[in-house]
């Protein structure tokens, strides 16, 4: 029976165009929910934001207009802002690339053949997937507490140590870098991701000439690794300034102020001081921030990161090579 | 004969260095996980000894009562359902649109497109006041609403990924059952979704972890210790003014990263090879 009626019914669909078989409409309506989010969550709270920088805001009463009176302030009367921009920056500047060149190096440590990489890649990758979350800042709130982990460990080496890390002026800051450090595992995995892309036969060629580890390091593997670098230091650029829970749950921005990063000082001047006028204008400061430096990094990248436009000595072995990847 | 020898002693202290290494860096979370079994009283004042004396397991017992009247299973059970929720809806409303943006032709789709990537470099700090207010006008606040509702809008991390993935099925397969007469829905729900499945994984584990351990959402939605996330009421109960119980405390954070370690054990195949693929954040 099914074989007589499904013939037929197949010609009845074919024949038949639905409303919705209208690609420009089904487009929007798959994209819908995306469109429909975007216009709530994001623009209207956008167009908001951009008024409220401009605006005395206490939630409490309607905003009034201010002109550039939050920036004016920012920028002029606010010692702890510049407090929290130098913090950051130096947080940025330090963490970042040590964080990467951490990964670079462990990628490179574990980009060879082995059962065992499987479970080093998962074990090196672990703090990643659970650093973010309150319990490891906790966690490492207390192991750099006065009567913590590492105290500990120095006094098995017999160095006498009782010092409160996080309460320290000059190793609070540390503590969180070292943190932010040691979750370089998903720099690791796309580093070790496009190692595994560069022919082997380049490094073939350099050894028969004649070069060594370390110039097959910086004329090979760095020049092929770029483009990847790029990617990682835009991305990990844009997550060094947002750090907010590390420093809220270890240090709450102490101690005077040597961890008050950005995000958790525009926090602060929102939820805490009710002043949300002013956060909003620090938000779109950060937004500024945040823009330029990936904007120098693009600008930058056109003279460090290897493309194949560049290549001129073996442009049919890369182009062979990107259309396999693709 | 010599070179191999050579070689295996290489390959001996490779292993050697690596797993030390990885140890040194894991330690922390065992020594806490370790910490969990001790008495109370022991932990901070026996650092050094990882393995607990004795093994106690009352630090769960008093842990998991929690406080302000409120016990642990409250907060387990808020967290597993608003993740699960914004799992569900997060993966398959991305889904959805990514198969939009990649196989559909409409107008303004490129500029669409441009707008959302634009999107994924705005701070959500940008946002957070306004949707703060937003979410309190409409009564929102101290309700589940704000963190769940938004997730179900597609979120463009996971958009971008499944566009990634859905470029590598072959057009011939959409054509082949458009001409069997399928329409663009039953192209999509019956070809282009089934073989979306480990992206679809890919993405539900991200949703997950990131939704389990988010903090700032909940730190301003969730004020109600009837409504906490684990998130939340690990940070109340480990206040650093008033926190004694240290076994509990540890207990309670060992619990915490449960279900993310158990998730990342099980399905680490498909993080790795989605942060390979698309370069993810983690």
């Amino acid at each position: 029976m099914s074989a007589e009626t499904k013939p037929a019914k197949q010609k009845d669909i074919r024949i038949k165009r639905h409303w919705y078989d209208n690609e420009g409409l089904a487009g929007y309506i798959f994209i819908g929910p995306w469109l429909l989010g975007f216009m709530l969550f994001m623009l209207i709270p956008i167009l908001l934001s951009i008024y409220f920088a401009f605006a005395k805001y206490d939630l409490l009463s309607p905003p009034e207009w201010a002109g550039l009176q939050n920036f004016i302030n920012l920028f002029t009367k606010d010692r702890l802002f510049y407090q929290a921009l130098k913090v950051t920056f130096s947080f940025a500047l330090i963490s970042v690339p040590l964080r990467l060149i951490f990964a670079l190096f462990v990628a490179m440590i574990l980009n060879r053949k082995s059962k065992m990489i499987a479970f080093y890649r998962a074990a090196y990758y672990l703090p990643s997937i659970i650093g973010g979350s309150v319990a490891v800042s906790v966690l490492w709130r207390t192991i750099w507490s006065q009567d913590g982990v590492i105290n500990g460990i120095l006094g098995l080496f017999g160095i006498e140590s009782t010092i409160s890390y996080i309460g320290d002026i000059h190793w609070a800051f540390w503590t969180i870098v070292i943190l932010y450090v040691w979750q370089f595992g998903s720099s690791m995995l796309i580093f070790l991701s496009g190692l595994k892309q560069i022919p082997t036969t380049y490094y073939e060629a350099a050894t028969m000439d004649g070069a060594g580890k370390m110039r097959c390091f910086f004329k090979i593997t760095l020049p092929m690794l770029s483009p990847v670098i790029l990617f990682n230091l835009v991305m990990q650029i844009i997550n060094g300034f947002m750090v907010f829970t590390q420093a809220q749950i270890i240090t709450q921005g102490g101690p005077n102020n040597r961890t008050l990063m950005y995000v958790l000082y525009l926090y602060n001047s929102s939820f805490k001081y009710n002043k949300f006028g002013y956060a909003a204008a620090q938000a779109w400061i950060l937004l500024a921030i945040v823009g330029f430096f990936t904007a120098i990094i693009f600008i930058t990248s056109k003279s460090w990161v290897f493309s194949e436009a560049d290549d001129g000595d073996k442009p049919k072995k890369k182009k062979k090579k990107g259309v396999k990847a693709a | 004969m010599k070179m191999s020898t050579k070689h295996k002693i290489g390959t001996a202290v490779y292993h050697v260095i690596v797993c030390g290494i990885g140890l040194i860096m894991i330690y922390p979370i065992i020594w806490m996980a370790f910490s969990s079994f001790k008495e109370s009283g022991d932990v901070l004042t026996t650092v050094n000894q990882l393995i607990p004396s004795k093994f106690v397991f009352e630090n769960y017992v008093n842990g998991w009562a929690g406080f302000a009247g409120t016990s642990f299973s409250v907060f387990f059970r808020n967290s597993f359902f608003i993740t699960i929720l914004s799992t569900i809806g997060g993966v398959f409303s991305s889904v959805v649109v990514a198969y939009g943006f990649s196989r559909l032709h409409f107008k303004l789709k490129g500029l669409w497109f441009a707008i959302m990537m634009m999107t994924l470099m705005l701070p959500a700090q940008v946002l957070m006041i306004p949707q703060y207010i937003m979410f309190g006008s409409i009564g929102w606040t101290n309700s589940f609403l704000p963190v769940i509702v938004p997730e179900f809008f597609g979120k463009p991390f996971f958009i971008f990924m499944c566009m990634q993935f859905i470029s590598g099925l072959p057009r011939e397969l959409d054509e082949a059952a458009k001409i069997d007469g399928c329409s663009l829905f039953t192209i999509f729900s019956r070809i282009i979704m089934p073989l979306l499945k480990p992206a679809m994984i890919t993405c539900a584990i991200f949703a997950f972890y990131w939704k389990w351990d988010d903090y700032m959402g909940s730190l301003l939605y969730l004020t109600e210790p009837r409504l906490y996330t684990v998130s939340i009421a690990v940070k109340q109960f480990a206040d650093p003014t008033s926190v004694s119980d240290w076994g509990a405390m540890f207990a309670m954070c060992t619990l915490s990263l449960l279900p993310v370690i158990i998730l990342f054990i099980c399905l680490q195949k498909y993080i790795v090879d989605g942060i390979a693929t698309s370069g993810l954040k983690g």
